[in-house]
């Protein structure tokens, strides 16, 4: 047996996307790009079912073709990845590049991976009822652990800003990665030559070839969310308050006090900020700093007080930054004419919501009123928010706000609420953190109609449990448990049966 | 023809002598089919296949100019079926499809046609859908070659080793009088390569040629007592036969080596994960030069013992590399070499896994555990390599990585498309469930089995294609809660209208079917069926409602949607046909087009007209950031991929906010959910009128105008009240 050094390795690339991402496009550009650049090609991939949103694997071997035609033989080059051995890595989402790592085709003494940071989330991580993200800040540590050499950034916002899909940027990062033999002009090639949507395709494929090249192989920190604009009227109003509260509680606070007098007037922030003075206080004698009580219940208050009736949705549903927001993102040019309609689908409790107390409670208990109203709402109404009529029956529905006050649910409201804060600051005087646990249950209770009232019922079954819990060692994380069983299922069987386990124990 | 355009590719087949193509694995395959001279092929659509299929289906020109004909057959049995037109005359055929599904249905088909054997070559190309991104059982095609005594080729998977795999299995077929099946695997399937290209030929004799000559070989019918005949020609001539071709051409191939004291024995498929395994371990380079002789079985039915037993002469051991369960091939060495008392060891299944895909780490190890068993010092170089490679902090970096990822990638099951019609059918099933309690759901194969997996969560079992009111029958009497069975147009007129419909009405069944009639076997690639459109389809008879059918075989209670977007009329449909105290079984044909080839054929047609300056409506939905409260009960009902979360912009919310993204079709789902299930008020439909009327434009002038008026009025008043 001769020399097996002397031959060149093949050139091996590995594409993670998913269905309807163009990889297959994606694919044919390298092969063009390859053969162009004298390399002979094998490239393959595994749709089946994954053609439907699901992850698809893409393989390329490319090897010189010169370097054939000296030994006199063809190459024999290998139809799927195998872990170590992968020269190129192209992920065409976040997670997408972590799955890459996960299987080991990513790894640091030869892979050069190129990702876009963009995430396209899982049917899992989309239909929870809570919080259901992975780590995105681990995923991006584990993108520059794993590669040799990585370029990372949100290629489909390139992409988007081109108005073509993503394959043309991720193209456009691999020509200017240099890990291919092959000069940027025979990658312009491949994507002139692609017949439909060229010219998008070409836009894209600079863009992200320039930002690529911009690009250290150092990672982007991900955006921090801005905090809400404040105006400073509203920052003069707590100017007492800066000397006692850290710069996030204040900030959170302002926040609030600029939702409630949105959503009412300056009187209802006013009761917002009384109702916080017992936490704030208890805050300064606790001393700490870190405001973790006054910040959940600052949050959850804020929220609870700006619930959502027939009045907010209406108010927010015709403002004009509302519609202005719509024509921007449907790109609206020259003639183009564009209607909004909404949907919407009052049942009795909604309508009654926001009549006076006695009025709604009359409506909801008597049949043949229910009736009335249920016949209103049945099958839904749309509105046809961007025609006079549609506009003005909203406006009048938004017009009803400075009766709120009186309303059957701000009643229902303002009760719960306080009934709630007594709680917290009972249970506070004996467990801070059981508090803490307790201020979060709050935000579960979310959505219209048969959610809202489903998110209310688990959340009263937690009210119940709290107070119980106290003098409990663990008290924390036993309510920090039921209420991740009280987002696991809609159902509520998760949260029943935590709840039974804990009456047995 | 499915809503793609094949052009290039049939272009490609017009390729002549010593042209060079470029293109698929299974594309390469037709071109083959035609150098070869067949006089007609039939197949059934079904990934990794599909595209030979849709190709033929769309090269009427160039299959007219060559005599062939070609038939998208009902499914795989009729597609094997035709091969009779072989089983007399000298006339060469192929059926292709998807497996071991599609031999599955066509076994019965496949056992008659191997038990008289053919004249004519008759070639079944099969896409082996096995390992990672299969769709279907884990099971092998080899099966049905041994029991029925045809012969198994799974060639070299690169294009000129394929090619000749297609010529020389005619060849073969007709030296042994037996139908012969060509095994390719999904990657093989879709491998890019290049091949020389010979001159198409037109067969020798043509259908109708022999039509006007009709010949009749009753030995060949396979009724007792030919049946009893057929059985020992198969064994004492027809098999010898093919062993002596297989030899004689060198279908197998045998690669030497240095270390000739072992080798390996491997099915052609699997060579390139071999040789790179070898590559990798420093024994073979990338040119196909090997240390280790490799005995490669392109032909893994029957095996040529003569050529075994040379290949195992002075070896103390072989490994056989034979993917899948059980192990058929190493069984059968094990008989041969034991009966010629040949004392090489036999390694196989012991060293590799018995079960799952031969990817090449897998294929590594294996040879990896061979080598130290029986060449240690061909194995101890590697062992070398890897030791000074770990020390490096390549390994630690790597674990970190695999640390950070660990728990934060999540699976990516298939789930329908944005805008699918199917959705609304199991958002309404849902619905009904929570209102009249679960039912069992029987499934059946196409899309519509993408209930099973979240968000619907929705079916109980799946038997096959065509199979949903079959796999249900069991559950057919009468009960509080009546049983669902889902079967697609496709798997309806695939054999569901005798197995799942007049099975239903002959045993007096009271299950609901739902028939979810998209147009298409939307799953295989967007195949047009009895029932599509028929101004889609001009080369076949479409048009023939399923309704029209469903009622010609007895069934009185049928509802048909023609949109089932309306998720109320879905719903109450479906509700009626579980609550109706009529007898017999209930049917709710579902209808609207797959999204996917509506998409393909609208979307160009509409760009065209808004060009040339014609009114073109776009609808798109919308989910107000501020109304959303995050809950997301409209993802758990819909699913639709174009309806996901993004960062809340509330600095108030911490849990993501739902929102739609730019690839919303305006299908309507969400809109419809929100009047059906009161759900939550944050959706908007946008419309957008490109080159709209001036009428339309005044209009919307006015109206913008009266709206500034009174946003004005809003902003006082919320200055005022601040």
């Amino acid at each position: 047996m001769t020399d097996l050094a002397a031959p060149p390795r093949p050139i091996t690339i590995a594409i993670f996307a998913l269905g309807g991402e163009g990889g297959g496009v994606l694919t044919d550009w390298i092969v063009d790009t390859a053969e162009r650049g004298g390399y002979l090609v094998q490239a393959t991939s595994v749709p089946g079912v994954a053609q439907r949103t699901g992850a698809t694997i893409y393989y390329v071997e490319i090897f010189p073709r010169a370097a054939a035609e000296t030994a006199g033989c063809e190459p024999v080059l290998a139809l799927m990845p195998t872990p170590g051995q992968v020269d190129i890595v192209i992920a065409s989402e976040l997670m997408e590049a972590g799955r890459a790592i996960e299987r080991g085709f990513v790894t640091p003494d030869r892979t050069m991976l190129i990702a876009s940071t963009h995430r396209v989330y899982s049917i899992d991580e989309r239909m929870a009822l809570g919080d259901a993200r992975v780590d995105e800040t681990a995923l991006r540590e584990a993108c520059q652990a794993a590669a040799k050499q990585v370029i990372a950034f949100d290629m489909q916002a390139v992409a988007d800003g081109a108005g073509s899909q993503i394959n043309a940027a991720l193209f456009g990062a691999l020509a200017a990665s240099g890990a291919l033999p092959f000069s940027q002009e025979l990658f312009e090639r491949a994507v002139a030559a692609h017949a439909s949507a060229a010219n998008s395709n070409q836009a894209a494929f600079t863009a992200a070839s320039v930002k690529a090249m911009g690009e250290s192989a150092s990672s982007r920190r991900p955006v921090r969310r801005k905090p809400g604009r404040l105006r400073p009227s509203v920052v003069a109003r707590l100017k007492h308050l800066r000397p006692i509260l850290s710069e996030e509680s204040l900030s959170l606070i302002c926040t609030g006090v600029e939702r409630l007098t949105d959503y009412q007037d300056d009187e209802y922030a006013n009761e917002y900020l009384r109702l916080l003075l017992p936490f704030i206080g208890l805050e300064r004698e606790r001393g700490h700093g870190d405001d973790r009580l006054l910040l959940e219940v600052a949050r959850a208050t804020a929220l609870n007080m700006a619930y959502e009736d027939a009045i907010r949705v209406a108010e927010l549903k015709i403002r004009s930054e509302r519609l202005a927001r719509i024509d921007r993102e449907a790109g609206l040019r020259g003639s183009q004419v564009l209607e909004v309609t909404d949907f919407f689908h009052p049942r009795t409790e909604e309508i009654a919501d926001v009549l006076p107390a006695a009025l709604g409670s009359a409506v909801k208990n008597r049949p043949w009123a229910r009736r009335f109203c249920d016949r209103l709402g049945r099958g839904g109404r749309t509105v046809r928010t961007t025609t006079v009529l549609g506009y003005l029956s909203l406006y009048l529905v938004a017009s009803l706000k400075p009766l709120r006050r009186r309303s059957l649910r701000f009643k229902a409201e303002k009760a719960a609420l306080s009934e709630w804060i007594e709680a917290i600051l009972h249970i506070a005087a004996n467990d801070y953190e059981l508090a803490v646990e307790f201020a979060k249950c709050r935000s579960m209770i979310k959505g219209y109609g048969d959610t809202h009232a489903r998110t209310a019922a688990s959340f009263d079954v937690l009210a119940a449990a709290a107070p119980m819990l106290l003098g409990k060692p663990n008290a924390p994380s036993i309510l920090r448990q039921l209420r991740e069983a009280a987002l696991k299922d809609e159902e509520g069987s998760a949260l029943k049966n935590a709840v039974k386990a804990l009456g047995k124990g | 023809m499915a809503e793609r355009s094949f052009q290039q590719e049939i272009g490609k087949l017009r390729l002549g002598e010593g042209q060079e193509f470029r293109g698929e694995g299974i594309l390469a395959v037709t071109k083959a089919l035609l150098q070869s001279g067949i006089a007609y092929a039939a197949g059934y659509q079904g990934a990794p296949i599909s595209h030979l299929v849709d190709v033929l289906n769309d090269a009427g020109d160039v299959l007219r100019e060559l005599d062939v004909h070609f038939e998208a057959s009902a499914n795989e049995a009729a597609a094997v079926a035709a091969l009779a037109a072989s089983v007399s005359y000298p006339i060469r055929g192929a059926a292709v499809f998807k497996s071991p599904v599609g031999v599955n249905v066509a076994s019965d088909a496949l056992a008659n046609l191997a038990s008289g054997g053919v004249r004519g070559g008759a070639l079944v190309i099969i896409g082996e859908d096995y390992g990672e991104g299969s769709s279907i059982m884990q099971e092998r095609s080899h099966a049905f070659a041994m029991k029925s005594q045809v012969w198994l080729l799974d060639p070299r998977p690169n294009l000129p080793s394929i090619v000749r795999a297609v010529e020389k299995g005619f060849e073969l077929s007709e030296a042994s009088n037996t139908p012969v099946m060509l095994e390719l695997r999904i990657r093989a399937c879709h491998v890019y390569g290049r091949f020389q290209t010979r001159d198409n030929r037109r067969p020798p004799r043509t259908l109708k040629q022999a039509l006007a000559q009709p010949i009749r070989d009753t030995g060949r019918i396979s009724l007792p007592p030919a049946t009893y005949l057929h059985e020992h020609e198969k064994i004492e001539r027809r098999r010898p036969a093919a062993v002596r071709f297989i030899e004689d051409e060198k279908l197998n191939e045998i690669f030497e080596g240095d270390a000739n004291d072992i080798g390996i024995v491997l099915q052609g498929g699997l060579y390139n994960t071999t040789l790179r395994a070898l590559e990798q371990l420093g024994l073979a380079d990338v040119f196909g030069k090997t240390r280790v002789p490799l005995y490669v079985l392109n032909v893994t039915y029957p095996l040529v013992e003569p050529e075994l037993l040379r290949f195992c002469a002075g070896k103390k051991a072989i490994l056989v590399v034979e993917e899948g369960q059980p192990e058929f091939i190493e069984q059968a060495i094990n008989t041969i070499l034991r009966r010629a008392q040949v004392a090489t060891s036999i390694e196989g299944k012991s060293m590799l896994p018995m079960a799952g895909e031969y990817a090449g780490s897998v294929v590594k190890a294996g040879l990896l555990k061979f080598l130290r068993a029986y060449r240690p010092e061909l194995a101890i170089k590697q062992e070398e390599a890897r030791s000074d490679d770990a020390a490096g902090t390549g390994q630690q970096k790597a674990a970190t990585a695999l640390k950070s990822v660990a728990g934060n990638v999540r699976p990516r099951p298939p789930s329908f498309c944005t805008g699918c019609p199917e959705r609304p059918i199991f958002t309404a099933i849902k619905l009904i469930e929570r209102e009249l309690g679960s039912r069992h759901v029987s499934c059946d194969i196409g899309c519509h089995l993408f209930s099973i997996l979240p968000p619907f969560n929705i079916g109980n079992t799946t038997m096959g294609y065509g199979l949903g009111g079959a796999g249900a029958s069991a559950f057919s009497g009468e009960a509080e809660r009546r049983a669902i069975a889902v079967i697609g147009d496709g798997g309806f007129w695939h054999n569901g209208l005798a197995s799942s419909v007049a099975n239903a009405v002959f045993n007096k069944s009271e299950t609901v079917t739902v028939i979810v009639d998209n147009g298409y076997t939307a799953a295989t690639g967007g195949q047009e069926v009895l029932s599509s459109a028929p101004e889609r389809d001009t080369v076949r008879t479409t048009g023939n409602p399923i309704e029209k059918a469903v009622r010609g075989v007895g069934v009185e209670w049928v509802r048909t949607l023609t949109r089932t977007y309306d998720l109320r009329r879905t719903r109450d449909a479906l509700k009626e046909a579980l609550t109706t105290s009529e007898k017999g079984p209930k049917v709710v044909i579902a209808q609207s087009e797959c999204m996917l080839n509506r998409q393909r054929r609208v979307r160009p047609q509409m760009a065209a007209l808004a060009q040339q300056g014609g009114r073109v409506v776009r609808e798109r939905f919308g989910i107000d950031p501020e109304i959303c409260t995050g809950d997301r009960s409209c993802i758990r009902l819909s699913g639709c991929p174009s309806l996901t979360i993004a960062p809340n912009p509330d600095p108030l919310r911490r849990e993501p906010v739902t929102t739609i993204t730019r690839s919303c079709v305006g299908c309507g789902l969400c809109g419809e959910l929100v009047r059906t299930e009161a759900l939550c008020p944050s959706f908007y439909r946008v419309s957008i009128v490109e080159n709209p009327s001036r009428w339309e434009r005044a209009k919307a002038r006015f109206r913008r105008a009266v709206i500034r008026r009174l946003q004005r009025r809003v902003i006082r008043r919320a200055t005022v009240s601040a």
